[in-house]
Order: C-alpha cells, then sequence, then structure tokens
C-alpha cells in the first residue's frame, strides 16, 4: 500500500491540510450537502412538480436562452476585443485592456442599477433605440444586455494569450504564398484560438446561469417571462418554501458541475491541442 | 502583456515600413472602432452614468446622503464584513496553498477542484444553503431559536454568506504561483536548519507577496460588492443588515436615485482602486492567475 502522500523534508503538511480541509468543509461542503441532502429528502414526486413547474420552465427558457445569446455575442465582440488589444497600438490601448476587468470588480449591484438606467426608454441609449420600437429595460433583451457584460471579460482574458501565442511568422508565410485574409483566418488564427474561445465561452456562459445581481434590476421579474431561475429560488425562500428552493437549487447545483466539467475538459483537450500544434 | 504587443508593432514596422495597406487600415480601424462601441456602450456608459446620476441634484445633496444614517451603518457593516472574511480567506488560501503547492498526496486535483467550487455556484445557492441550516426552518433552526442565536438576518449568515463566495480567491492566485516557484530554496533553508515558521517568513512570504496582494484586493473586492449571497441571508434589515449593495437596491427602489447612486459611486471608485492596484502589481512582472 503506497501512503497517502510522498514523503518531503518541509515541515506543516498536517497544520495546513488539516486547516484547510476543516475550513472547506465547514465553509463549502457541509453546506452544499445539506442542500442536496435536503432535496433528496423530497418524495421524486414532489420534486419533480417544483422543477417542471410551467413557472420553473420559464425561468430556465430564459436563464438558459439569455445565458446562450449573451455567451455567443461574448464570442464574436470578445475575440475582436481581444485581437483589438493583441494586434494593434492606439491611444488609450493600456487603459482599455485594464477596464476590461471592470466586470470582475464592480460589484453587481451598481452594474445592474447603471445598465438599467442606461437602457431605461429615456436613458443615454435607451432613448435611441425607444423610436425602433427596441426596448431593453424590463425584457429579455435587458437581461441579455447584463449577462453580455458579465461575461464579456471572461471571454477577452481567456483569449487574449491564446492570441499571443498564434505565430505570426506562419501568417506571413500564407499570405506570401497567396493566401487570403480570411483564408489565414480561418487555416492558422482560429485552430489556435479555438479551445480558448470554446473555454471562454463556457465560462461565460456558466457565470450568466447563475447571475443574480446585475439581472433583478433590469429584467423587471413578471413570472414566466423575465423572471430568472435565481431570482425564482429567492422568491420561495422568501415565502419560506425551503424544499422548493432546495429542489431548484439543486438543479442549478447539477448544472454547475456538468460546466465544471465541461471547462476541465475542454482546456485539457486545448493544451493537448497547443502540445501538438508547437510540434 | 502590453509591452510584448508593443515591441511586435514597432519590430513590424521598423522591418516592413510599406505594410500600411488600405486594407490593413481599414481592419485597423474596423477592429478599434468595433471595440470601443461595445465597451462604450455596454461598460464606459454605465460607469459614467453612477457618478452623472450621483450628483444629478449637485455636490450638496450627493455628499447630503452619506449623513443619512442608515446608509453610514450600511458603510460600516460592509466594512466589518470585509474586515472578519478577508483575514480568514487570506488565511486559508496560505495553508491551503502551502498544502497543495508543497506536497504531493493523493487526490491533489479534486482536492483543488472542491476549492474552486464555489466561483462556479449562483451566488443565489451560497446565501441558500446557510438558509437552509440557520434558517427558522432549517436544520438548526429550532434549535438555535431555543439557545437565542441569530445567525440568519443577522451578520454571522452575511459573514459566513460573503466567506463562501470570496472562498477560492486568495489561494486560487497563491497554488499556481508557489507551484511554479517551487520548493527547492524553502528545502535548502530547512536542510540548513531553518524551523518551519522562519523558512514561511523569510524565504517563501517574500516570494509569493505579490500573488499575495492580488489575491487579497481581488478577495476584497468581491466580499465588499457581493449582493446575491448577502441578499438572501440578510433579512434587508435598515441600519442593521443592510451591507452597502443590499442599500443601493432599496434606496434605488424607493426611487431616491440619489442616495442609491452615491452608494454606488462608492463601490465603482473601490472597484477603480481595485483596477489600479492590480495593475500595478502586474507591473512588478506578476500575472494574474
Amino acid at each position: 500500500m503506497s501512503a497517502f502522500r510522498q514523503p518531503s523534508v518541509l515541515p506543516g503538511f498536517g497544520l495546513t491540510f488539516g486547516f484547510t480541509t476543516f475550513f472547506l468543509s465547514a465553509i463549502v461542503l457541509l453546506p452544499l450537502a445539506a442542500l442536496v441532502l435536503m432535496s433528496m429528502s423530497m418524495h421524486w414526486k414532489e420534486f419533480l412538480d417544483v422543477v417542471l413547474d410551467p413557472r420553473a420552465i420559464g425561468s430556465y427558457r430564459l436563464s438558459f436562452g439569455a445565458s446562450m445569446l449573451a455567451a455567443t455575442i461574448n464570442l464574436v465582440f470578445g475575440f475582436i476585443i481581444a485581437w483589438t488589444l493583441v494586434r494593434y497600438e492606439f491611444p488609450g490601448r493600456k487603459i482599455i485592456d485594464a477596464l476590461i476587468d471592470m466586470p470582475f470588480a464592480l460589484p453587481t449591484a451598481v452594474s445592474g442599477i447603471a445598465l438599467t438606467t442606461v437602457f431605461a426608454q429615456n436613458g443615454w441609449i435607451g432613448q435611441y433605440l425607444e423610436p425602433f420600437g427596441i426596448k431593453v429595460a424590463y425584457t429579455w433583451i435587458g437581461v441579455t444586455v447584463a449577462l453580455t457584460l458579465i461575461g464579456m471579460p471572461f471571454m477577452v482574458r481567456t483569449v487574449q494569450p491564446a492570441l499571443e501565442e498564434v505565430q505570426r511568422d506562419l501568417e506571413d508565410a500564407a499570405e506570401t504564398l497567396g493566401a487570403g485574409r480570411f483564408y489565414v483566418f480561418r487555416r492558422i488564427i482560429l485552430p489556435t484560438v479555438l479551445p480558448a474561445m470554446l473555454t471562454g465561452f463556457t465560462l461565460a456562459f456558466a457565470r450568466a446561469v447563475g447571475e443574480y445581481g446585475s439581472v433583478i434590476f433590469i429584467s423587471g421579474n413578471l413570472p414566466m417571462k423575465t423572471e430568472i431561475t435565481p431570482l425564482l429560488i429567492v422568491i420561495k425562500l422568501e415565502e419560506f418554501n425551503y424544499r422548493g428552493a432546495a429542489a431548484l437549487g439543486t438543479v442549478m447545483l447539477a448544472i454547475s458541475f456538468v460546466m465544471l466539467l465541461a471547462i476541465n475538459l475542454l482546456q485539457t483537450w486545448g493544451r493537448r491541442r497547443v502540445v501538438a500544434v508547437g510540434r | 502583456m502590453a509591452t510584448r504587443a508593443t515591441k511586435a508593432f514597432l519590430d513590424e514596422h521598423a522591418t516592413r515600413p510599406g505594410r500600411d495597406t488600405v486594407m490593413t487600415v481599414l481592419s485597423r480601424a474596423f477592429f478599434i472602432g468595433v471595440s470601443l462601441l461595445f465597451l462604450a456602450a455596454l461598460l464606459f456608459a454605465p460607469l459614467a452614468t453612477v457618478f452623472a446620476m450621483a450628483i444629478e441634484k449637485g455636490y450638496e445633496a450627493y455628499l447630503r446622503s452619506f449623513s443619512d444614517p442608515d446608509t453610514a451603518a450600511a458603510i460600516r457593516l460592509t466594512l466589518t464584513v470585509a474586515a472578519v472574511v478577508v483575514p480568514l480567506n487570506t488565511l486559508f488560501g496560505i495553508c491551503a496553498a502551502w498544502a497543495i503547492a508543497k506536497f504531493e498526496f493523493k487526490g491533489k486535483s479534486f482536492f483543488v477542484t472542491l476549492i474552486d467550487l464555489p466561483l462556479a455556484v449562483s451566488p443565489v445557492i451560497s446565501g441558500m444553503v446557510y438558509v437552509l441550516l440557520f434558517g427558522l426552518q432549517g436544520w438548526f433552526g429550532l434549535w438555535l431559536q431555543e439557545e437565542d442565536i441569530s445567525i440568519i438576518f443577522a451578520l454571522p449568515g452575511i459573514v459566513l454568506a460573503t466567506m463562501f463566495v470570496t472562498f477560492p480567491y486568495v489561494a486560487r492566485e497563491l497554488v499556481p504561483l508557489m507551484q511554479q516557484l517551487g520548493n527547492d530554496e524553502e528545502e535548502a533553508a530547512i536542510t540548513l536548519g531553518a524551523g518551519g515558521w522562519m523558512t514561511f517568513f523569510r524565504v517563501t512570504l517574500p516570494k509569493i507577496r505579490w500573488g499575495l496582494v492580488y489575491g487579497i484586493i481581488l478577495c476584497n473586492a468581491r466580499a465588499m460588492g457581493e449582493f446575491g449571497a448577502v441578499s438572501v441571508v440578510s433579512g434587508h434589515i435598515r441600519g442593521l443588515t443592510n451591507t452597502m449593495p443590499l442599500h443601493i437596491e432599496i434606496l434605488y427602489n424607493e426611487y431616491n436615485f440619489v442616495g442609491a447612486f452615491a452608494v454606488a459611486s462608492l463601490l465603482t471608485l473601490l472597484a477603480v482602486v481595485t483596477l489600479i492596484i492590480k495593475t500595478l502589481v502586474e507591473r512588478t512582472g506578476y500575472k494574474g492567475h
């Protein structure tokens, strides 16, 4: 039987591993287990009644649909922004590069009320969309806008390092040999950054599905129409319907696990691909 | 990262000065233009709105909104929560990084995934788990009520929920950094007779200090700004359990826009300061993970 850990001259394994395990269990693992246990204590029929309720289905549709749309928008614009930051030099580039992380650092409640104000009917941007009949605030479009902002840094920050890895001499060689711009993009740039783009897409999507703070201000929160799943959980908790909330929470938790798995697989695939391309 | 792009750009122009064809100029304009438009609509306009709305009724109204006792209480509560959560999670992050980076043990990658778990969970769920445990109809609800201990709708619940959400931030920075730096110097120190603590403070800590600063400021920004998780456990009692983000929601829903955006402007400044420190740390050569 091999030992749990390999021998080392360094001290402190027992103390640090013990403290880490204790803290991790107390703060994260046991509370999460309590959530799963509570929904498991429900009869499966009761569980299905909650998670397949029309109002719940409506909330999944909005949460997943808007998250998917937002991640897709970021796939395009995140790439364009990453490309701009890596390939072009222009005044203010460094400041913009630093500001990309703003949605990480900015509290979600702040981005929520700010976006709502900007995209409201009389807001800075909303007033120009109003004549075209486009209502952003208090509709699913607003939800998508908020989720796009939240997901943007994930995409840019994942694609940026991958774009820096693209071998410029390959591009130049291809161009010298008569390849058009689009051909160079499709055959040289895209294969190198594709794993990063998919990882960024998944990260942005995973974050968007669970997002709460920045969405609830701009969404209007109408049942069946503009109500996201996290909000439905909050409503159930406020009604002291703990079991219903736990059931919906378990569904979301399961989805988070699948996303986490997908991200890990994508990253492994990306690494293997880079190694293969490097050869 | 920035310097590399600049250098590549300059090199290219030095060797091939005639490269600015109509197409390259057009595509450059297109990419920069689209990026700036996208960011202007989604990021710059909302940021500017925060300050524009905060001073809409003049500076006096802006400053007066901070003398509101509930706003002052919200600021105090947010600072208190951060003062408890950030040191604890820093201690945890250092311990986790030491155990994971300095030793080889079974199931390590699974252990790392478990630490990252809070990042994958919706903030609403992060708060809800504590309600299910300690809420009135939760597992320990009745017992807590008999003992007259309040966790949910009180400070301990807010601290716990914030801790959950910001749990991985310091560990995430330190683990890859310490793995990359290796064990050679620590092993040399121990072999030469230094104790464990001395090795940590004199050998390891100086090497990881920028990663540590990086992790702490990100942890702090998230701790002060957390909304969803705290919203579920706080109970929204004005002047008592409202943190700054929750207070923004209340003021906003009461159409007190100057008040809401005044508090929001403070949190926006916090985010700006966080990004400035982050950029300064990156200048030392440290790159975030």
